[in-house]
């Protein structure tokens, strides 16, 4: 019993002590609006739309993003230019909703739709957290510096016939007689 | 000028000195919210509150227009009288306590009281009547549970609490604070009375109900126990008790044991010698509550009875014993 007692009064002593020595380590919070947390490249945060290396709007509107949202954020229209690429009329991402899960930025077909390291963005007011297509465009090409979608993809567009686009073969003439 | 007499002008400034050490005792348990927030933090590799002022200082301002702005809210089922008494007892009680405290030589309330440890004793279990009355009143299981703990814990240390005060009542020959200090002027008790000193401070811990002995309100199993059904002002005047009730065990500690306002340098530095050692046993409850975990209460009066009583008992005896030895030797 008094060998309980001791070990009881040892372990009290020592957790106090062990308390006691915190006090001289670094501490772990990292004081937030004066120091910023590390956030990696690749984090999930604020959704942009980008533009290709030309200066052109990536996003083709075709709806993918949309479809892949889980919880239903993104809406857009579709629409075309006289030289036929398809751009969305509206982009509209509702980000109450958002849940920063990163889908819509692996449907994309054509890199437009990006997710940055920026999580800085409170709103008092709910409906300014609505962004349409001017908030979320940005005049840079986000990750990927080269990528233009219709210089590799075969669709047409004025300028740019069939079979124009880099390592692309001239289309069959189905019409002719030689292999 | 003949009403002026000289014991008008003693009773003044008397008085004075009274509101005086009243007003710095609500100071320095107003601003020990502050201090435990930042030192658990510290101990919790944190920072605490260090927003409002240089590192914070003016966070408890913060805090106190908050507390006085929330709305003070009478809840339908409770016994009202016994409900509002609750929180005025139990912030009175211990700060009544801190008048027989000895700040220095020259400076204190009630320090020359012929009953002046057993007058601490009686505030320290009326105290408890504020968590038995609030735990009664308030009409929840759980403020209830927390006044039926506060009463089991009670009768485990009020007893050798009292014992272990008597050892160095004993040894100064006197109850009155004022010349238990001065008895200590070769010799603080804390080296005659070791095993007082322990028992008494863990019956002191259990008396400004702190942790690890805050079985009354142990916020993780009883919501907050017997101040459950409290807001505003009235759950602010339960924490302002608490904190008197830290403030003036540390006190106490430090004049029974370790010599009041006594320590090298002229009599004018009493203040200083006191404030320091005062705060020295403030940090320690802080530590206390950073490192212990909470016993069930079955542990706690297991500890009361088994361990505590006959260790102040023997202490009592031997002190006694070698205080007759001397008697009879000299």
């Amino acid at each position: 019993m008094i060998g309980a007692i001791l070990s009881g009064i040892g372990s009290v002593v020592r957790s106090n002590f062990m308390i006691f020595m915190r006090a001289f380590r670094k501490r772990d919070t990292i004081q937030y609006p004066e120091q910023k947390v590390y956030l990696p490249p690749r984090y999930r945060g604020r959704i942009i739309l980008t533009r290709d290396p030309d200066g052109e709007e990536r996003c083709v509107a075709c709806n993918l993003c949309a479809a892949a949202c889980p919880v239903g954020c993104i809406s857009l229209q579709k629409a075309e230019t006289e030289d036929g690429r398809w751009y969305p009329e509206f982009f509209r991402i509702n980000f109450s909703r958002c849940i920063f899960c990163g889908m819509c930025e692996e449907a994309c077909p054509t890199n437009a739709i990006q997710l940055t390291p920026d999580f800085e963005m409170c709103e008092y007011d709910r409906q300014n957290l609505v962004y349409e297509k001017e908030h979320l465009l940005i005049s840079g090409t986000g990750k990927y510096h080269d990528y233009n979608f219709y210089r590799v993809a075969g669709m047409a567009i004025a300028g740019k016939p069939k079979g124009a686009a880099q390592d692309e073969a001239q289309p069959i003439d189905v019409k002719g007689l030689l292999p | 000028m003949s009403w002026l007499t000289p014991e008008l002008i003693d009773v003044l400034i008397k008085t004075a000195q009274a509101i005086a050490i009243l007003l710095g005792t609500v100071f320095v348990v107003a601003y020990l919210i502050f201090i435990e927030r930042r030192l658990l933090a510290l101990w919790q590799d944190r920072h605490g509150p260090n927003r409002v002022g240089p590192h914070g200082i003016f966070q408890i301002a913060a805090d106190m227009i908050k507390l006085i702005f929330k709305e003070d809210w009478l809840p339908p089922f409770v016994d009202k009288p016994t409900f509002l008494l609750a929180p005025v007892i139990a912030m009175s009680a211990m700060l009544m306590a801190f008048a027989i405290v000895p700040i220095s030589a020259t400076w204190g309330v009630a320090t020359d009281l012929n009953i002046g440890v057993l007058f601490f004793l009686a505030l320290a279990g009326l105290g408890v009547y504020a968590v038995m009355f609030a735990g009664w009143s308030s009409n929840s299981k759980y403020a209830l549970l927390g006044g039926v703990r506060s009463t089991a814990q009670t009768i485990s240390y009020e007893v050798f609490m009292g014992i272990a005060v008597m050892g160095v009542v004993a040894c100064a020959g006197s109850f009155s604070t004022r010349d238990i200090v001065l008895a200590q002027k070769d010799m603080w008790f804390i080296v005659p009375q070791f095993f007082g000193f322990i028992v008494f401070a863990m019956a002191g811990v259990a008396v400004a109900h702190r942790a690890p002995f805050d079985l009354p309100e142990a916020e993780s199993e009883l919501a907050s126990g017997y101040h459950t059904e409290y807001s505003g002002l009235k759950w602010g005047m339960f924490f302002v008790g608490e904190y008197a009730g830290v403030v003036t065990v540390s006190a106490l500690l430090v004049t029974l044991y370790f010599g009041g306002w006594m320590g090298p340098g002229p009599e004018y530095l009493g203040f200083l010698w006191f404030f320091i050692k005062t705060f020295i046993f403030i940090v320690l409850f802080i530590l206390i509550r950073a490192a212990l975990p909470r016993p069930r209460y079955d542990q706690v009066m297991d500890a009361g009875w088994k361990f505590c009583l006959p260790l102040s008992l023997l202490n009592l005896l031997a002190t006694g014993a070698v205080i007759l030895m001397r008697a009879n030797a000299g």
